[in-house]
């Protein structure tokens, strides 16, 4: 038996991939992005070798996105982030992978496409839900991950503080209704796709607060007729960036691809791929082809709101913020 | 070329196994019943009751059911949910490939390094009085105790680029954490005790006795080791080294730490089983969960073999 075993254990371990390219690029992500890079990565690589004539392969890493920087500043040689929130690659910049100014360097924040928090609820709506009022009412259970652990969560968050900001007026009725909210929370998964399996897969719960492209997957995964997609009138802009990180770009020399990598989301053809897996374009142009793919929201930015990113993590999700406070009682 | 023969013939591997892992699965049970019955058949007074001997029975029979049998089940038929294609074509994916060669070449690594260390640890305490000696049992045995996401961190923290030898393994351009290198190292450490830990009570009920009239003979070190002490312990160390083995291609936690999660890259099996979940691929993911499966199912085939062989004291003589 060995005899015939061992050839092809031996030829699985040997049998590499036949193909180099000519530069390999390694793109650090977060969750949701697997369909979107898969995408993009394909088309990048054409464009690429159609302008230069060289070959270019583009390897992926998924993952939560606060532990994704966490492997980057571990050492993980990523030549790109691509992450769910500035605040992630912040500290990666703050470890002096990344210069500071990194958000500067590409245009709208360096996120080439943008997403917003939704509702998914179950078929036919059972509990009527219609705008985040609804979320308080104390017989709708709501599922949200930990935003202490997940990238998605504190968009959840965020966009429900807004939310009750602009409705009531003063941080302390914000807080009030962000506390009834997470009242409503039987469990708190740590990452947003756990959560997305908690309610799509256990059934457990009556609405899924989620990135608009998670929700749109859910529903294309599961069927149409299993969840239905509620967009509030009002949530938040996610802006989720990304950045080469210089440090490893010019030591394995790849910053000029890594560059145009990222530069070509700006293109028609990059924003038509985020447009076409559920990611809200940049281009005003091709937002106006897709315009019925998604609901119209009215958007407040976290600049505008909470005074950038690194005050609201400081504020809500330090050590003792507020959401701590809140989910203490 | 060599990419394709891999393509074409792990499917056959797989249908060829299935049967084995089918009997396995059933086997348990039956051997179960056999045993009670032949208890049961001379109806002496030495057994208890039968109603009592019938419960007792129900009640294994169905905690290995519910525990063991239906978890077996469930995720075979969840692999072979949309049929056979799609199971071949889950299995032949480039990034389930990858991760089925990462597995094997971290598990060769861990087994043949842990082969060396285990051996000599056991020789050592089991043949010779040292002072530390306990001491050195306690390390054998602390993977064991620690978690596995702590064994990752530790090479995190030692090897990270913000560890203690990060730095000037950055300078160096040497690749160790995110890379093969870790990812064996993490297992190395999870597995090292299974091959020592085999050994050593074996070696210490065989005592020193025939080592020393092989050396009062005249054998020197080494001759001794290869004739006399490695046939006395080799059942045990095949033994060791399975368990070992079959730790290695499961391991999760260590190996989640260390490895980065690059795509066809830095992916193992188990880790490739909770990426596809987490994406909705329940057939491709349950697909190399039963492979793993499969490949565990073999080694406990063989475990059970081997364990028959040492209660029956078939230890051959060497020659």
């Amino acid at each position: 038996m060995f005899r015939r075993i061992l050839p092809i254990v031996a030829g699985l371990i040997w049998a590499g991939s036949a193909f180099a390219a000519d530069v390999t690029l390694l793109n650090v992500s977060y969750d949701p992005t697997r369909e979107l890079y898969a995408d993009f990565n394909k088309a990048f690589a054409a464009a690429y070798s159609k302008e230069t004539g060289k070959s270019v392969e583009i390897k992926q890493s998924h993952g939560g996105s606060g532990s994704q920087a966490r492997a980057v500043i571990d050492g993980l040689p990523a030549d790109i982030v691509t992450l769910a929130l500035a605040y992630d690659i912040d500290a990666i910049a703050a470890k002096g992978l990344i210069a500071a100014d990194w958000q500067k360097r590409l245009p709208l924040n360096a996120s080439p496409y943008t997403s917003t928090i939704v509702f998914l609820v179950r078929k036919g709506n059972p509990k009527a839900i219609k705008d985040w009022d609804d979320l308080i009412r104390p017989v709708v259970d709501v599922i949200t991950p930990n935003p202490k652990t997940s990238g998605g969560a504190r968009w959840n968050y965020l966009a429900a503080w807004g939310y009750a900001l602009k409705k009531f007026g003063s941080a302390d009725k914000a807080r009030q209704f962000v506390g009834d909210l997470y009242k409503n929370v039987p469990v708190l998964d740590t990452g947003a796709r756990g959560s997305t399996v908690t309610f799509v897969e256990r059934g457990v719960g009556d609405v899924l607060l989620a990135w608009e492209n998670e929700a749109f997957l859910a529903q294309r995964e599961f069927g149409k007729d299993k969840f239905e997609i509620v967009s509030p009138p009002l949530s938040i802009l996610a802006e989720p960036p990304l950045a080469v990180v210089d440090k490893v770009a010019d030591k394995k020399g790849t910053r000029a691809v890594a560059e145009a990598y990222l530069r070509y989301w700006y293109t028609r053809e990059g924003q038509e791929i985020a447009a076409r897996n559920s990611y809200r374009p940049r281009d005003p142009e091709i937002g106006k082809e897709y315009e019925k793919s998604f609901a119209k929201v009215e958007l407040f930015t976290i600049d505008d709101v909470f005074g950038g990113w690194a005050k609201a993590q400081k504020d809500h999700f330090g050590e003792g913020g507020i959401f701590d406070q809140i989910y203490k009682n | 070329m060599t990419m394709q023969s891999g393509l074409a013939t792990s499917p056959t591997q797989l249908r060829v196994y299935a049967p084995t892992a089918d009997l396995d699965v059933a086997s348990p049970p039956s051997r179960e019943q056999e045993r009670a019955r032949a208890i049961v058949s001379p109806r002496d007074s030495r057994t208890e009751p039968g109603p009592v001997r019938f419960v007792i029975i129900a009640l294994a029979l169905t905690f290995l059911t519910v525990f063991v049998v239906l978890p077996l089940v469930v995720v075979f038929a969840q692999a072979f949910s949309k049929g056979i294609s799609s199971y071949v074509a889950a299995l032949t994916e480039p990034e389930a490939l990858s991760a089925i060669r990462l597995t094997l070449l971290v598990a060769a690594i861990s087994v043949g390094l842990n082969l060396v260390f285990g051996v000599i640890a056991a020789w050592a305490i089991a043949k010779f009085d040292f002072r530390g000696k306990t001491f050195l049992i306690t390390l054998i045995d602390l993977p064991f105790s620690v978690s596995p996401v702590i064994s990752g961190l530790v090479f995190v923290l030692l090897f990270g680029a913000q560890g203690y030898f990060g730095p000037w393994l950055q300078a160096h351009n040497i690749h160790v954490l995110f890379a093969v290198p870790g990812i064996a190292l993490a297992t190395v450490f999870v597995t090292f005790p299974f091959v020592a830990r085999a050994l050593i009570p074996l070696m210490q009920e065989q005592g020193t006795q025939e080592e020393e009239a092989a050396i009062s003979l005249g054998a020197s070190g080494l001759q001794t080791f290869f004739r006399v002490t490695l046939p006395n312990i080799k059942w045990g160390l095949l033994y060791g080294v399975l368990l070992c083995n079959a730790r290695a291609m499961g391991e999760f936690g260590a190996v989640s730490v260390v490895s980065g999660h690059i795509r066809g890259e830095t992916n193992t099996m188990p880790l490739l089983v909770e990426i596809l979940y987490n994406e909705y691929q329940f057939v491709a993911s349950f697909a190399i969960a039963s492979l793993l499966a499969m490949l565990a199912l073999i080694t406990l085939v063989v475990k059970t073999v081997l364990e028959r062989r040492l209660d029956e004291g078939q230890i051959p003589s060497d020659d």
